[in-house]
């Protein structure tokens, strides 16, 4: 039986859209497909998702580029783009967008993998790419934890960080120190672009497009290896209130991944 | 008509350009170097690219990309090598994604490897096997069509005999133009169209479609592209002297030309000794190994460089009908690479007497 309120309207679930309602604006990206997304609330992957198409929207590449998504909680948006996607397995991305890029070297190949797929499982590739200078743009979403499994330690996890295998937050004797992936690709020749960005806030919204921006202009100028890491919120595998992730990204995370412009060899 | 000697290696290396074959990408092992050296040389005239790719994971990681891409692809490797490589060659069968993998063995204990796959997942590879250099040009050119055709992997089946064993070969012509890249390749372009293309291991489903994210029904679609492609593909085997063998040897790739050998040896001594040499390891040619099996008075010879790994798709083939025996040890030489010299045709002719003594109705 449909509930009713006591003034007598129908109650409706929270999820469905009221048949009456007048949509005043739709902030769905031109590229993405359907706006609603699956991944937690609170989580910064979105924004940075949102920051790559706005910025491959601005330059007009949309039908000029390529996707290869790796595996992660991004994965989630590999289906939904109005690009097109060629799915990598976990770590694989950046040699899987090498043999698209030397096929078709006019496109804007581009990759997106979490710091648990590029830096734990395949570091090797990002590395091995960039002094080849391969012509693609790699992009990073850096949260410290492998946010799909439930919030565990990566390469990029920070001193302190609590993680679901380091409870009492990571320390440097049982668990090894955090790798700084920015910094390792900005001293590698064959790359022309290089920097960190972060969504916790609009400021660093608005200057990480930029970051994307650029780093696609140098793909555009065949500069080699772009690479631009963004830190993302995580919540969830923070083990923090949602509202607090923005800050404790700024004072923890930032502060062993420092956001800012690494590296350019823009004109 | 003029002829060169070349190397095996640069014979399967011009196979695979003239298959169409315009992406490679490897990393140096023995007996696959040469094919990579080879590759090296003779893509860019074509307007083709090897990458000398730091591991075996990103070898086949690029092969994905330009065979997503469009391109007929390939890679290769030797046994860790392309232990290395399994995770994407079953996932690409999941994904749609056809290229070609050299399985340029050490010895044959590589059978199951190149026959099962050593990766996860519900997926095969089809598996041809050249008997040597020369078998190689016909068989490349089919194994590029296999993956086209069924969007999967191919393995193209190799050793250290086929790959440095000089040969004669006439000089071929000019190299045709590949075929153009199919129709559910990326090239960007459908990007903005409200239809851009996804090609995927986890399935083509868009959330735009509403059908929602179900990996168990991508699966299943999976399982019936490779039952088609196993109804599709027709085993196939070079049967040689086997109406009335009392001795049916069963042997792939090099193993078999020692057979071959044998057979002819002892047929010319009158002993009725035949050979199947499977060219399809999978499928495996069960119909022509049972044909032969049932004209035969004998017993079933698996001759092979290992332990027993085909003898178990001859007993397959058979299911009991005919008695089945292995004729093998891992005969390889000291370095493990190629094969050791007690591999002769005269041994094996010795094995093959004493079994017409047992078997044969005919024994000397």
């Amino acid at each position: 039986m449909t509930e009713r309120r006591p003034d007598g309207l129908t109650v409706l679930p929270s999820d469905v859209a009221p048949t009456d309602a007048i949509q005043v604006a739709d902030f769905t990206p031109d590229l993405v497909d359907v706006g609603e997304h699956h991944l937690c609330p609170g989580c910064g992957e979105p924004i940075a998702i949102r920051a790559v198409m706005d910025g491959i929207s601005l330059l007009g590449l949309a039908d000029k580029c390529m996707a290869v998504f790796g595996i992660g909680c991004s994965t989630a948006f590999s289906n939904n783009l109005d690009v097109e996607v060629l799915q990598a397995l976990h770590g694989r991305a950046p040699s899987v967008a090498t043999g698209v890029i030397r096929m078709r070297p006019e496109l804007a190949v581009f990759t997106i993998q979490g710091d648990g797929d590029m830096a734990n499982e395949g570091l090797q590739e990002v590395l091995h790419a960039a002094a080849r200078g391969e012509n693609i743009v790699c992009i990073m979403l850096n949260n410290g934890v492998f946010g799909e499994t439930g919030g565990h330690l990566t390469v990029t996890t920070t001193i302190g960080q609590r993680t679901k295998n380091t409870i009492e937050g990571r320390n440097a004797a049982e668990h090894g120190h955090p790798m700084r992936i920015a910094e390792m690709l900005a001293q590698i020749d064959g790359v022309g672009y290089v920097a960190r960005g972060a969504v916790n806030d609009a400021g660093n919204v608005a200057r990480t497009k930029r970051m994307i921006v650029d780093a696609f202009t140098a793909q555009q100028q065949q500069l080699g290896l772009s690479f631009v890491e963004i830190l993302t919120m995580c919540p969830t595998g923070w083990f923090i209130p949602t509202d607090e992730a923005p800050a404790y990204l700024a004072e923890t995370i930032a502060g062993t991944h420092a956001v800012g412009v690494l590296r350019s060899e823009l004109t | 008509m003029t002829t060169r000697l070349v190397e095996g290696s640069e014979v399967v290396a011009d196979a695979m350009v003239r298959a169409g074959c315009r992406f490679f990408a490897g990393y140096p092992m023995t007996p696959f170097t040469e094919v990579l050296e080879h590759m090296a040389t003779a893509l860019p005239p074509v307007g083709g690219v090897c990458v000398n790719a730091e591991s075996e994971l990103e070898a086949v990681g690029m092969v994905w990309g330009a065979a997503a891409a469009g391109t007929r692809a390939a890679t290769g490797s030797t046994g860790q090598g392309l232990s290395l490589m399994q995770e994407s060659i079953a996932e690409a069968s999941l994904a749609g994604i056809g290229f070609v993998v050299l399985n340029m063995a050490r010895g044959q204990g590589d059978y199951f490897q190149a026959t099962r796959g050593g990766g996860h997942g519900d997926y095969r590879t089809p598996v041809l096997a050249p008997s040597g250099p020369v078998e190689v040009a016909e068989l490349m050119a089919e194994a590029f069509e296999l993956a086209d055709r069924w969007r999967n992997p191919v393995v193209v089946v190799g050793d250290y005999y086929m790959a440095h064993t000089w040969v004669d070969i006439e000089t071929p012509g000019e190299v045709p133009e590949p075929p153009p890249a199919p129709e559910w390749s990326l090239d960007g372009h459908s990007g903005g169209s409200g239809a851009a293309k996804l090609v995927s291991p986890l399935g083509t489903a868009k959330r735009r479609d509403g059908v929602g994210y179900d990996l168990a029904a991508h699966y299943e679609g999976c399982a019936q592209r490779r039952r088609e492609m196993t109804a599709g593909i027709t085993p196939r085997a070079e049967l040689v002297e086997t109406d009335d063998a009392e001795v049916v040897l069963v042997a792939y790739g090099t193993m078999a030309r020692y057979a071959d050998a044998a057979v002819s040896a002892l047929r010319s001594e009158g002993h009725r000794v035949g050979l199947v040499r499977p060219i399809t390891l999978w499928p495996f040619p069960e119909a022509q190994v049972k044909a032969a099996a049932d004209g035969s008075a004998g017993v079933v010879a698996v001759y092979e460089n290992n332990a027993g790994q085909m003898i178990d798709d001859v007993r397959l083939s058979l299911l009991g009908s005919s008695p089945v025996v292995g004729l093998n040890s891992f005969a390889t030489d000291s370095s493990a690479f190629g094969i050791a010299p007690d591999v002769t045709v005269e041994n094996l002719t010795a094995s093959v007497r004493e079994l017409l003594s047992e078997f044969g109705q005919d024994a000397t």
